[in-house]
């Protein structure tokens, strides 16, 4: 970031929130580099900002997608760069319909499932009919509703969807009105600064400043880099924001970069490796998929799911990773006659998300639960439905280093005080086991650019602290021999892994031997029992093991490379000897992309990697993101696939056509292309479409799960104002790290909430007096902090006031120093298609002057609200608008995929170009 | 005070002026008893070096360890990241894990019971290891309603804290999946 020319920071507080990282940022800006901050709040990141623009929350794309119009109209996008290694240039099929054409869907869409068929998204294909056919049988049709169903946006975390094959029809004039470029013009041309006026509440003299801003600062010689948060992610249609971004960036030619990109900035200090090696449902070490009940029923079929043997890049060799993965996890029971013991995989069949598992404790289905660093009765969304969760469970075991809100929530949680709960009454069994903390045990943690740095231990866990690692290490060895002699084909998953770990002097696995597995090794030949130097090295048939392809290579040569700890001052400014990057210690993700088609630097001040005509390979201050000999002129012959397939100027290497999507055939469940929708509750009508909210979010219609009434619906107005969580430094996420230590407690020691002077006068709220905040779902108290950082925002003929609510706090726990309401309480479960995150930064509430009832009287409060609203479990919840035209969008005649050889067609499995990564998980990182 | 006699030069003026620091801020007011005084850091056995546990920043920290307790974490000067830098959160690490308000004994709620218990940690993973094998055993699904293979249960379900690091988390999903249980989630999707 500190090589920018221009920043943006949108849906983040970066300088409070990840503080040191914005060092970078003022470097930049010490430099010379524009800084501008897009967001609801004046904040302490507005403050060093120059340029703060407020916005209405949930009204992101709008501005973002009138920025791309005004690229485009005024003609100021990269033209080299969008043309070669953007798929700008590729023909659209002609069934095809934009959600302009209906009224807010687009083509293929079901309201019964609220899915879409993406048969229709796809391009006009230049292969022959061989190839339709075999896609079908493949994984092309697969439709919509099982790839939301398994979270499939999770999957691009590494690279895009499959294709079939990369032969594409292309218009390099990018002229022809089927072309992605006129498609996107197309699509935005609404886009104006006028709509971002009356939807975002940005004037235009603002958005000209923005859009002046981005466009003098990107080309050849400058870069512009974009930074967000969960301000982006936290919608229901969050995935969409992030990729409205990519569509900007690419345009703007700021992609692989240096002082470009999309920097998510990711809030826990390993939750990106939590992605990369997961502990999420629909996902296995790397970004391979779970298998899905009847679709991956072979390993043939899985494979064939995840990349194509005939498109581009390094996705093509997706069955020697997961080989890897089975060999690592089963070692000898895992053989090619038995595919790998692919058949011990457990199946997922629906989204299983934590929100469902929620859910699946109140029903009854979820018997047992582990709680692991996470306080979801004050961090996650809905806390009372959290609560009544685990008030239902037979078992719940709690690690963690206070006794937080989660562990205690039987004896003193907000439903106790309420009456609705007695602690007699609740049966679950609780389990309390106090982990070592972070200073206590090695390991790595991978921090928000992919890197992977090691932490020695310093001293050993206290008390019976125990570290998770060696926990669910003795855990293993214990379920493993009460079932040792079990003739049971269902345990033999469990009897067969590998669970020999090397262990030290007290008996304790060492997370070396972990991370060695990870690496992965090869298992014949003269270097049997090495380790792997990089992925390519994995092959298919046994010979190697690894638990996670993309870090393959953090032990290459037999050395912790997450471990090397290089000064900075004796190294250059890519720093590549500190920790480990994945992939293969790059810092720039497809960093060929800054080098223009010849392999020059697009300019020398912005030179990263560049082809040396000399030595006949890439070089260049990073490792080059690029197969190393393949020239700048490279063209495969046709039908060439994998990295062979690869031409010199198809720089989106982990993508199926090697090029970045500035419109996404597939990928995406809810459009091919970003467009707006009000979150699921909005006091604004949304000014496009009579569709008012994202058809293809997931949404919970139970009594427990109440929304209330967007605009112009009966009863909005009970809930009239907007609120948006957020942090502080001061504090960590739902306390669990901060609430607990006087330092932190004291600087930051009540809830309260953020409003305007105007509001305040119009409910009568007093600076440092008590406010109530009703929403569907609670009632909450907090102080009252009247502040200008708040700004009403004219919305078209309406006001909107926007209330702020930082969610550190909760009722109970033991030892807090600090207690207080919860502000995630008042928010419901609405979820974004893609990849199930909630929506949790907009949505509407009531506030009034005072603390909020006790006892059985605030519940009353919290009813009284819905019936005066008139909330039904439909409230909000109805997919298509019912005043919508057409209802559903006609899907193509023949949607059951074109083994019928009707001639070219389009089906979705033989599509020709690649994605750029659709996940908000997904980002352009530099050092 | 300590009990070294005073002289003429101790005058602070005297002291000022000898010492060099004419607007007496500095050396000439230091006490005896500060000037003893030695920064812990310097005094430690040893030093660890690690990562700050709250963002993903990825802050360099310097853990130092005296008689085998941590006595201070300071940022990391080396780290390229940081250069040295903690925000509040970091700065407070040492209260974190020397914390008196964490817990370090196994705590047991029984069913309907009103206070916690203790338990000893063997004890305690044995129970939890029999709640596993039992839940998994009454809701185990071979195959769904239409005879696809299943091979799990929906019984047991975890939700992961992003502090978990990577060799964890890949020990976690191993055996859960080797056990069959697939809601194992984690703050990431949050």
């Amino acid at each position: 970031m500190a090589n920018a020319d221009c920043v943006v920071i949108q849906g983040s507080n970066m300088a409070e929130c990840h503080p040191v990282a914005y060092q970078w940022v003022t470097e930049a800006k010490a430099r010379g580099a524009k800084i501008i901050h897009i967001d609801p709040r004046f904040t302490r990141t507005s403050a060093v900002a120059d340029k703060h623009v407020p916005i209405r929350v949930g009204s992101d794309i709008v501005l973002l997608g009138a920025l791309i119009r005004h690229v485009l109209e005024t003609g100021s996008y990269f033209e080299e760069y969008v043309r070669a290694y953007t798929n700008a240039a590729t023909l659209v099929d002609e069934s095809f319909q934009d959600t302009e054409e209906l009224d807010g869907i687009f083509s293929g869409y079901d309201p019964e499932t609220g899915t879409y068929d993406m048969t229709s998204w796809g391009y006009d294909s230049a292969a022959g009919d061989d190839h339709v056919e075999q896609s079908s049988e493949r994984e092309g049709d697969e439709h919509g509703s099982s790839r939301k169903e398994r979270s499939a946006g999770d999957e691009h975390g590494s690279g895009g969807p499959s294709l079939e094959h990369a032969e594409v029809e292309r218009d390099d004039t990018m002229q022809h009105p089927r072309c992605v470029l006129q498609v996107l013009r197309r699509h935005y041309a609404r886009y104006t600064p006028e709509l971002v006026e009356r939807t975002c509440g940005i004037s235009a003299d603002d958005f000209a400043y923005l859009a002046n801003a981005l466009t003098e600062n990107s080309g050849r010689e400058r870069t512009s880099c974009f930074a967000y948060a969960v301000g982006w992610t936290q919608h229901s249609l969050g995935a969409q924001y992030i990729r409205t971004a990519a569509i900007l960036q690419l345009l703007l030619g700021n992609i692989g970069r240096p002082g470009g990109g999309i920097m998510a900035l990711r809030g826990h200090a390993s939750i990106q490796g939590s992605t990369d090696i997961p502990t999420l449902f629909n996902l296995l070490p790397g970004y391979l998929p779970m298998p899905w009940a009847g679709r991956h029923d072979d390993f043939d079929d899985y494979i064939a799911s995840i990349a194509s043997p005939r498109q581009k890049g390094y996705w093509v060799n997706a069955d020697a990773y997961a080989v890897n993965l089975l060999k690592a996890w089963w070692g000898d029971a895992a053989t090619e006659d038995n595919d790998w013991a692919f058949a011990y995989l457990p199946r997922i069949d629906g989204n299983h998300n934590t929100y469902a598992t929620t859910m699946g404790m109140i029903d009854g289905t979820v018997e047992g639960y582990f709680l692991l660093g996470q306080n979801p009765a004050v961090g996650a969304s809905h806390g009372r439905l959290q609560r009544a969760g685990m008030s239902n469970l037979k078992w719940l075991v709690v690690r963690d280093l206070n006794l937080i809100e989660s562990a205690t929530f039987w004896k003193d949680g907000p439903e106790i005080a309420t009456g609705e709960m007695k602690t007699e009454d609740i049966g679950t069994e609780v389990f309390f086991l106090p982990p070592a903390s972070h200073a206590e045990k090695s390991g790595t943690f991978t921090q928000t650019q992919r890197l992977l740095q090691w932490r020695e231990a310093a001293v050993a866990p206290p008390g019976e602290c125990q570290s998770d690692l060696d926990f669910f290490y003795k855990l293993g060895l214990r379920l493993r021999e009460r079932l040792a002699q079990s003739t049971d084909p269902r345990d033999r998953p469990l009897l067969d892994l590998t669970w020999d770990y090397a262990v030290d002097e007290h008996g304790e696995i060492e997370a070396d031997a972990v991370l060695q597995e990870i690496n992965g090794r090869f298992l014949t030949g003269e270097k049997a029992g090495q380790m792997l130097p990089m992925y390519s090295s994995m092959k298919a048939d046994g010979s190697t093991s690894g638990g996670c392809w993309i870090y393959c290579g953090v032990y290459a040569d037999g050395v912790n490379q997450a471990n090397r700890r290089k000064p900075d001052a004796e190294q250059n400014w890519v720093s590549a000897e500190w920790g480990w990057a994945w992939p293969d210690n790059r810092r720039i993700l497809y960093n060929r992309a800054s080098a223009d088609l010849d392999g020059k630097p697009w300019s020398e001040r912005k030179a990263y990697v560049w082809w040396d005509e000399e030595a006949g390979r890439w070089t260049g201050h990073d490792r080059p993101d690029f197969p190393l000999t393949t020239p700048p002129s490279y063209r495969p012959p046709k039908g060439t696939a994998g990295i062979e397939g690869l031409a010199g100027d198809d720089p989106f290497v982990m993508q199926a056509d090697g090029k970045g999507w500035l419109y996404a055939p597939k990928g995406l469940l809810d459009g091919p292309m970003p467009t707006h929708y009000e979150p699921q509750e909005s006091p604004v009508a949304n000014p496009l479409y009579h569709q008012q909210r994202n058809p293809a979010r997931f949404v919970y219609p139970r009594p427990d799960n109440p929304s209330a009434p967007s605009a112009g619906d009966p009863g909005s107005s009970v809930y009239p104002y907007v609120f948006t969580t957020y942090r502080l430094t001061e504090h960590h996420t739902a306390g669990g790290m901060s609430r607990w230590l006087p330092y932190l407690a004291e600087l930051q020691p009540a809830f309260f909430c953020e409003v305007s002077p105007e509001l305040a006068a119009e409910r009568g709220l007093e600076n440092g007096g008590w406010a109530t905040i009703v929403s569907p779902r609670s009632a909450i108290e907090a102080r009252v902090l009247v502040t200008e950082r708040m700004r009403p925002l004219r919305i078209g003929e309406q006001t909107v006031h926007q209330i702020g609510l930082p969610y550190h706090w909760g009722q109970g726990g033991t030892g807090a120093v600090v207690t207080g309401d919860g502000a995630n309480d008042l928010l419901g479960v609405t979820l974004d298609p893609n990849v199930a995150i909630q929506e949790s930064k907009a949505s509407t509430c009531d506030i009034r002057a005072g603390r909020r009832p006790t006892g059985p009287a605030l519940r009353a409060l919290v009813e009284d609200y819905l019936t005066r609203a008139g909330v039904t479990t439909t409230t909000g919840n109805v997919r298509r608008h019912v005043d919508a035209v057409p209802q559903a969008s006609p899907t193509p005649e023949d949607d059951s995929g074109d083994s019928d050889g009707d001639g070219g067609r389009y089906d979705e499995g033989d599509a020709a170009a690649g994605s750029y990564p659709a996940d908000p998980r997904e980002d352009e990182d530099e050092a | 005070m300590s009990g070294t006699r005073r002289t003429f030069l101790d005058w602070p003026v005297l002291r000022q002026v000898r010492s060099g620091d004419l607007l007496g801020r500095g050396a000439a007011v230091t006490s005896a008893r500060t000037r003893a005084r030695q920064p812990r850091t310097t005094t430690a056995d040893r030093v660890a070096r690690s990562v700050c546990p709250y963002c993903a920043v990825g802050c360099g920290q310097k853990i130092f360890v005296k008689d085998e307790k941590i006595v201070q974490i300071e940022g990391d000067p080396d780290s390229p990241i940081s250069r040295g830098r903690l925000c509040p959160k970091g700065s407070a690490s040492t209260q974190l894990v020397t914390s008196p308000t964490r817990v370090t004994k196994v705590m047991y709620r029984a069913p309907h019971a009103t206070e916690w218990t203790h338990l000893d940690l063997e004890t305690a993973t044995d129970m939890i290891a029999d709640r596993i094998l039992e839940t998994r055993r009454r809701t185990w699904q071979d195959t769904d309603a239409r005879g696809l293979r299943l091979n799990r249960t929906m019984g047991i379900a975890a939700l992961g804290g992003a502090a978990l690091d990577n060799e964890e988390n890949y020990l976690i999903k191993k055996l859960f999946t080797g056990l069959g249980a697939v809601q194992i989630e984690n703050q990431a999707r949050i």
